[in-house]
């Protein structure tokens, strides 16, 4: 029998506070990378001078004053879990829920949570949205990711027919991402979940958005996928803040799980220029 | 595409100069306020009550910022999502609202409230919210405090750089753009 594994989850909240903390002010270096060879590529004298603001935009955000963007965005966390660990000195959410807190508070981020119907703020950014998998092994990996509203106001689930297949997907998620337009901060980056059920796709879809920015999928079938909606998109001439110019999105990422008989979920989630993420593995 | 030095409160003369494309730079007082603010706002004025501002003239912005650190007026402050304002900005242009600075598409209502009473939309760039923020002189909150970075506050800015979006003729920067880019895309 393999041995069980104590993590504190003392631990674990250090770790969301500082994952909180430095996403906010620092870009993951995939993103700027793609953005600087897009810049290369770009020819529109606009997008070309929005993109020079976002580079300086992450330089004055380095600094650790400003955040990259004002909505800080909803804490979501993505915890795959060893299932040889075993939590100790309390409750593992509470733990990150206190992270998150006092990451928010002390990081001068803003506190974007509140009741759905009444929008009273509730002033601590909390809770945080934590997807849990129990997977081989004795590690406890965490993705932290701040999620924007712009952005994810943008995102759907659409159950497709079967019928629709490759070209049907294809052709929704370009044609949503165009109507979409401006509005999610382009560049974009844009993650997509077919098959699973309803709240798989929605699920695969936003995790999609956190694989290094551009890499094709492993599976030639959605890598080219992939690179057919990128280059669409890209053609829609919407451009960096939407204006105009060739870039307009900086990878498209498909995962895929098989589905029931009689369905074709879909599930489109949009990550703006600004898609902080960080992990560790604790 | 003509470039612009103007500052607030704008009048109609500022306003039917400007053609959408343009590049605007705006200095003086805007006036921030999101949803809930909006929603209050009208509200004021279905009471038959005064609004926390004299709108005449003013630009809204339509942000809400993150917290200001000791020694700064305010945090990251880059626009939010505009067509959220979409019920309440032709009602706050007719009382004599000027601009409005956001990101993203408004609805045609607004297109042709912006054309009927001489009002712009300027678009902002989404995600460059520091360095808008390390831009704003001076940042005060007005009205609604209880609704955190929902409050409205009044800021003073300096040569905010700002794209003319929706103009006082009907057109839409956005479209155009689009049309102008679209089909260009090549790896090579
Ligand atoms: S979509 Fe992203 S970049 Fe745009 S305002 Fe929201 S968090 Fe900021």
């Amino acid at each position: 029998m393999a041995e069980v594994r104590d993590v504190s989850v003392k631990d674990v909240e250090e770790a969301i506070y500082k994952l909180a903390l430095e996403a906010a002010y620092h870009l993951p270096e995939d993103i700027l990378e793609a953005e600087k060879k897009a810049y290369e590529r770009e020819k529109s004298p606009v997008a070309k001078k929005v993109l020079e603001t976002i580079f300086k935009n992450v330089e004055v955000s380095a600094q650790e004053e400003f955040p990259l963007c004002q909505d800080t965005g909803l804490a979501v966390i993505f915890l795959e879990v060893g299932q040889d660990v075993h939590f100790t000195d309390g409750y593992l959410v509470d733990a990150i829920n206190r992270g998150v807190e006092r990451a928010y508070k002390d990081g001068y981020l803003r506190k974007s949570t509140c009741h759905p119907l009444t929008r009273e703020n509730y002033g601590n950014n909390l809770p945080a949205i934590v997807h849990t998998f129990v997977v081989p092994g004795d590690k406890v990996r965490i993705i932290f990711d701040a999620k924007g509203g712009g952005s994810e106001s943008m995102s759907k689930v659409q159950m497709m027919k079967p019928a629709d297949g490759r070209d049907g997907i294809i052709k929704t998620v370009v044609d949503w991402v165009i109507e979409a337009g401006p509005n999610p901060c382009p560049p974009v980056i844009v993650g997509v979940g077919i098959g699973g059920d309803f709240e798989r796709a929605a699920v695969m879809a936003k995790h999609a958005t956190l694989r290094k920015v551009g890499e094709p999928s492993p599976d030639p079938v959605l890598a080219e996928m992939e690179q057919e909606i990128y280059e669409k998109i890209n053609n829609s001439g919407i451009g960096p803040a939407g204006l105009g110019g060739l870039t307009t999105c900086l990878g498209v990422h498909i995962e895929m799980e098989p589905c029931h008989i009689a369905t074709l979920p879909l599930g489109i989630n949009i990550a703006c220029h600004v898609n902080r993420h960080k992990e560790i593995v604790l | 595409m003509a470039e612009y030095k103007l500052t607030t409160p704008l009048t109609d003369e500022d306003i039917i100069k400007l053609k959408a494309g343009d590049v605007v730079y705006l200095s003086g007082v805007v006036y921030t306020a999101r949803d809930a603010a909006h929603m209050r706002m009208v509200k004021a004025l279905d009471e038959g009550k005064e609004l926390p501002f004299d709108i005449k003239g003013q630009v809204i912005y339509y942000v809400g910022p993150s917290p200001a650190r000791p020694g700064k007026p305010i945090g990251s402050a880059g626009p939010t999502t505009s067509y959220r304002m979409n019920p309440f900005a032709p009602r706050l242009i007719a009382l004599g609202q000027k601009g409005m600075i956001g990101k993203g598409k408004m609805s045609d209502e607004v297109k042709q409230a912006c054309m009927k009473y001489k009002a712009c939309y300027f678009a902002s760039i989404g995600g460059a919210a520091a360095v808008v923020g390390s831009a704003v002189k001076e940042a005060e909150i007005i009205a609604y405090p209880e609704l955190g970075p929902e409050a409205v506050r009044r800021l003073v800015v300096e040569d905010m750089p700002l794209f003319v979006c929706y103009d006082s003729y009907g057109n839409d920067l956005y479209e155009m753009a689009k049309k102008e880019w679209a089909g260009k895309f090549s790896l090579a």
